[in-house]
């Protein structure tokens, strides 16, 4: 675990891709002058008759997709998360989810990969967008290994996906050959009793680190990776919440509407419990890098350990309730 | 294969039933499902290969029906060919029928489910791509409205179109020129589409779609070779085949009264009993 690792979720992606569009030949990659950013060159450079180029036009992209994907294709339209979580949002709505066309888009670089670009190329809004659409799961794995066991999967699931992958490579969470991603399950990284941390994508490795930290000053930490946010887990979720009382969601997206809503529409309608969701607040983020971002707003390890300890004096006041 | 006539005849029918069906309905986009009916029932009863007993044939031409609203005139061309019982037109504006007020995935033959303008043509140049990649030798039809030219995603399905050299793929322009807020260049200049499509490197055609003759022969001259995907710029009345809905924006999505429809069907028997004797001279 921790280690550095000098490959990216992107990389993870399109090399598994690569791999297993060797073999069959009905997957189609498709991306908007993104074969760069997403890392797709060497695809199209072995496979370029399994690649189509829409150039700079997502929404004749997603709805280019469809087209391959009604016609018996396994399609990965590909490029960066603010664009297709946004610009083509429609044709995704209803081209890939309400057609239930065999169309996985995946965004790179989102959240707040691009940094300091600005607001223009965050996508802080992703999850909550694409949860409220009917017939698409969403998934943010956690890290290159994660990454790769996801699109083993994706090929071989013929539904709608919304996937966001980060930018720079993250810290292995996981080790290579671990079954690491199951659809619609969370993995359970540690299991203590005081609290719950409930993290996503890039967030998941900070939670680590947070539980590890709280367990020096004797806390005892649950650690769930919520990749699948939806379907979200709900008995491993209730589970963890009715064991240790206290819930902290984090995650590099919104407050609103996101992984930390999910969470609590699920607990609030099924176990209450006291919980604090970490995310970006209602306002555009200031210039800064990814990391200095996760700094300013409490999402690295430094601000999620702060947040459960703060969740937990609250818990004893109103512990009463349970 | 089908005769002008015969298409005629069947394009007069559903006329009737379409009109018959957003009556009972209540609500309907009546001027549009009629301006472009007689280009559906050419593609469907004479040009395009398909099967309706086997509806996902993946060798199968394709149709994309951009502008969704004109679902009336669609549904009853699909139940009319075969893809599911007529009788469940009767359950059209009915809580929870299969039948919506724009195409969807739940009626057997379509093939995308439209309604949200400019989405059909990118939808048809997948399909078109996949035809090319499977060497399938198929074709793919896109029908869009004239108002949906103002949709900026139109022009880049247009672009890639052409830069993919499709040659598999016709788009169809139902060029009635009036949109629901009145004439379309009023709203919006669109006109000049000619030179806009060509300019897009479209093998651009231009032609009476409401005359059928000029749509079979359009539509079964072979394209392909040219490598440009083809765009027919048909100039369709809206509310085609009867006189007091024609080139009348009112009838965009009004709904007949009970003496509106009495009066039109009585029209298009009229024309039936014309063309049925305008066959039996024929044979004679």
């Amino acid at each position: 675990m921790s280690s550095v690792s000098g490959e990216s979720c992107r990389h993870a992606f399109t090399g598994a891709l690569l791999e297993r569009a060797r073999e069959d030949r009905s997957i189609i990659a498709v991306t908007s002058d993104a074969k760069g950013s997403v890392t797709l060159g060497d695809f199209e450079a072995a496979l370029p008759e399994q690649f189509v180029e829409t150039g700079i036009a997502e929404q004749n992209a997603v709805g280019i997709s469809a087209g391959l994907a009604l016609s018996g294709k396994r399609v990965f339209v590909c490029g960066p998360a603010c664009f297709y979580s946004a610009r083509s949002f429609e044709q995704v709505k209803n081209d890939v989810a309400y057609a239930d066309s065999n169309v996985k888009v995946i965004g790179v670089s989102g959240g707040v990969s691009y940094g300091a670009l600005g607001s223009t190329h965050h996508s802080l809004h992703d999850v909550a967008a694409y949860r409220a659409v009917p017939n698409i799961s969403v998934i943010l794995p956690a890290d290159r290994h994660q990454t790769r066991r996801l699109t083993e999967f994706l090929t071989t699931y013929d539904h709608p996906v919304y996937v966001r992958l980060g930018r720079s490579p993250v810290p292995d969470v996981y080790a290579d050959g671990d079954e690491c991603f199951e659809f619609g399950k969370a993995q359970t990284l540690r299991s203590g009793g005081d609290c719950t941390i409930v993290a996503a994508g890039e967030t998941v490795f900070h939670a680590v680190e947070a539980a590890r930290t709280l367990a020096e000053r004797g806390i005892s930490a649950t650690v769930l990776d919520m990749s699948c946010i939806k379907p979200l887990d709900l008995d491993t979720l209730l589970a963890a919440a009715e064991r240790t009382g206290a819930v902290v969601t984090v995650e590099e997206h919104s407050a609103f509407g996101g992984l930390g809503a999910a969470v609590a529409e699920a607990l609030a309608q099924n176990r209450p419990t006291p919980m604090k969701i970490l995310g970006f607040p209602d306002e555009f983020a200031p210039a800064g890098s990814s990391r200095e971002l996760f700094e300013h707003f409490g999402l690295d390890a430094a601000g999620i350990a702060t947040a459960v300890e703060t969740l937990l004096s609250r818990k004893v006041r109103i512990g009463g309730a349970r | 294969m089908r005769t002008p006539d015969e298409l005629r005849t069947i394009a007069a029918e559903i006329r009737k039933d379409l009109l018959v069906m957003i009556h009972r309905a209540g609500g309907g986009h009546t001027g549009g499902s009629l301006s472009s009916l007689d280009i559906l029932v050419t593609l469907y009863f004479r040009v395009m290969r398909i099967d309706p007993s086997r509806p996902k044939d993946p060798t199968r031409d394709r149709f994309v029906l951009s502008k969704g609203h004109s679902v009336e005139g669609y549904l009853n061309v699909l139940a009319r060919m075969g893809f599911f019982p007529t009788q469940e037109l009767t359950t059209y504006g009915e809580f929870g029928s299969k039948l919506y007020g724009h195409p969807t995935m739940s009626v057997p033959g379509v093939e995308a489910p439209t309604g949200a303008l400019g989405h059909g043509l990118s939808i048809g140049v997948g399909m078109a791509l996949a035809g090319r990649m499977d060497q399938l030798g198929n074709h793919v039809f896109v029908l869009m409205g004239d108002g949906e030219q103002a949709e900026g995603s139109v022009w880049e399905a247009a672009m890639s179109a052409s830069h993919y050299r499709l040659g598999n793929l016709t788009a169809i322009i139902d060029y009635n020129k009036l949109q629901i807020s009145g004439d379309v260049d009023s709203v919006m200049t669109i006109s000049s589409l000619v030179d806009r499509w060509t300019d897009f490197g479209w093998n651009v055609r231009e032609l009476d779609g409401n005359d059928v003759d000029a749509l079979v022969r359009e539509f079964e001259s072979d394209t392909a070779a040219t490598g440009a995907p083809r765009l027919v710029l048909a100039h369709t009345r809206k509310g085609c085949g009867v006189s007091f809905m024609e080139d009348n924006a009112a009838w965009h999505h009004r709904v007949p009264t009970d003496d509106e429809l009495r009066t039109a069907l009585a029209e298009l028997d009229e024309r039936i009993v014309a063309l049925s004797v305008n066959g039996k001279e024929r044979v004679r």
